[in-house]
């Protein structure tokens, strides 16, 4: 075990942890956000997407011990950044939910695109999202709020 | 007559002396021209053919060495990011990487799903993701590979290797070095473990040699195998 010093969503968090222990697990065991998703736990589905030091990182496949003092954000804090709220509301106006247990990941990989590529391509889009499944299979509106969000953020 | 006699005997005897002189003269002459002769058409054949047979020889050797470090570049640690298409490789199979992921405009991934979204500093065995320093494909100028994820022929990988307006401007002593410090070369020998926990597989010489045999490849002139 071993005490990291972690910043969550702008907040400095303390855990006590075995160092190998995923990212992921630390965020919902440790901190109870739960709001990131375990998927298939190998970084194939992108469910458990988050950003660190503002890349899109998968949290199922990096140990806490290799996060240093990078910050992380979550589907939790990610709607105080304006790029963020601006995704979260083109989601909700195009009502993109189905079951939603994908959709964590899906707003943080967006945000990650968004932020380096203001206006994306469908090109853009689909290589970007290509990572991030979703059994609802949801994919057009998921495209289609990530082009309004564009829009929104001119 | 005795005294005739015995002159007679003293003049044959003078006679064999002379002629065996004669005869030990002349092998000695012999011995010793045989002796010249050898020696000299020795010499005269070295000088002749002397500086080809020793380009010859060392090309020989640098292509033997060649041969060595092509079996490392095209084992699965090293070509698995060295192709010539939109998206890395993995496993010893070598089969397209999994999660759609794309090599982006640097090689390094696209927004939202880049190398570093889950390859971090140094290997996660916990977790099977493989890491080390500045994860990233090489660039299309170094596939070693075509399109249909097919290995390139030595000579053709070589060429690319050798050739410096695809390879960053090295010269025999830079990729000397890029293949002994790199820390994506040398994380080829310290691959970590795969997601079920077994070792990833190494290529086929140790580190020491593969750089012993690229310092023989480049004391040799860097010779590449001729054909396509």
């Amino acid at each position: 075990m071993a005490t990291y010093q972690l910043s969550v969503n702008g907040q400095r968090k303390e855990v006590n942890v075995d160092p190998s222990t995923p990212l992921l697990w630390v965020l919902r065991e440790e901190l109870k956000l739960t709001g990131t998703k375990y998927g298939c736990g190998i970084s194939a589905c992108g469910a458990c997407t988050v950003h660190v030091a503002g890349v899109a990182t998968r949290s199922c496949v990096v140990p806490v011990s290799l996060i240093g003092d990078r910050p992380i954000v979550t589907i939790e804090g990610i709607g105080t950044d304006p790029v963020g709220r601006t995704v979260q509301e083109a989601w909700v106006e195009k009502d993109v939910v189905q079951c939603g247990y994908c959709q964590s990941g899906q707003i943080m990989s967006a945000v990650a695109l968004l932020k380096a590529t203001p206006k994306p391509t469908d090109t853009n889009i689909e290589e970007s999202m290509g990572g991030n499944l979703c059994r609802c299979a949801i994919y057009v509106r998921i495209r289609e709020a990530i082009k309004s969000a564009s829009e929104q953020l001119k | 007559m005795p005294d005739k006699n015995s002159s007679r005997a003293r003049k044959g005897l003078i006679m064999i002396r002379k002629r065996t002189l004669v005869l030990r003269i002349s092998v000695f002459l012999l011995i010793v021209l045989a002796i010249w002769f050898t020696l000299s058409s020795a010499l005269v054949g070295r000088t002749a053919k002397g500086p080809d047979a020793s380009t010859s020889d060392r090309r020989s050797e640098g292509l033997v060495a060649w041969r060595q470090i092509y079996s490392v570049l095209t084992s699965p640690r090293c070509i698995n990011c060295h192709t010539a298409t939109n998206y890395p490789q993995q496993g010893d199979d070598r089969h397209r990487h999994f999660a759609n992921v794309i090599r982006g405009p640097e090689g390094k991934g696209v927004p939202g799903l880049n190398c570093v979204s889950c390859h971090q500093t140094e290997n996660a065995d916990s977790t099977g993701a493989p890491g080390g320093h500045n994860w990233h494909l090489a660039p299309l100028s170094m596939r070693w590979q075509d399109t249909n994820d097919q290995p390139l022929s030595s000579a053709a990988v070589c060429r690319a290797v050798t050739d410096r307006a695809k390879n960053h401007g090295l010269d025999g002593a830079g990729l000397l070095k890029h293949h002994e410090e790199e820390p994506l070369v040398l994380w080829a020998w310290n691959p970590g473990r795969r997601p079920d926990g077994t070792a990833r597989s190494v290529p086929p010489l140790s580190h020491a040699e593969f750089v012993a045999a690229t310092r023989r490849w480049v004391d040799a002139g860097t010779p590449c195998p001729k054909g396509r």
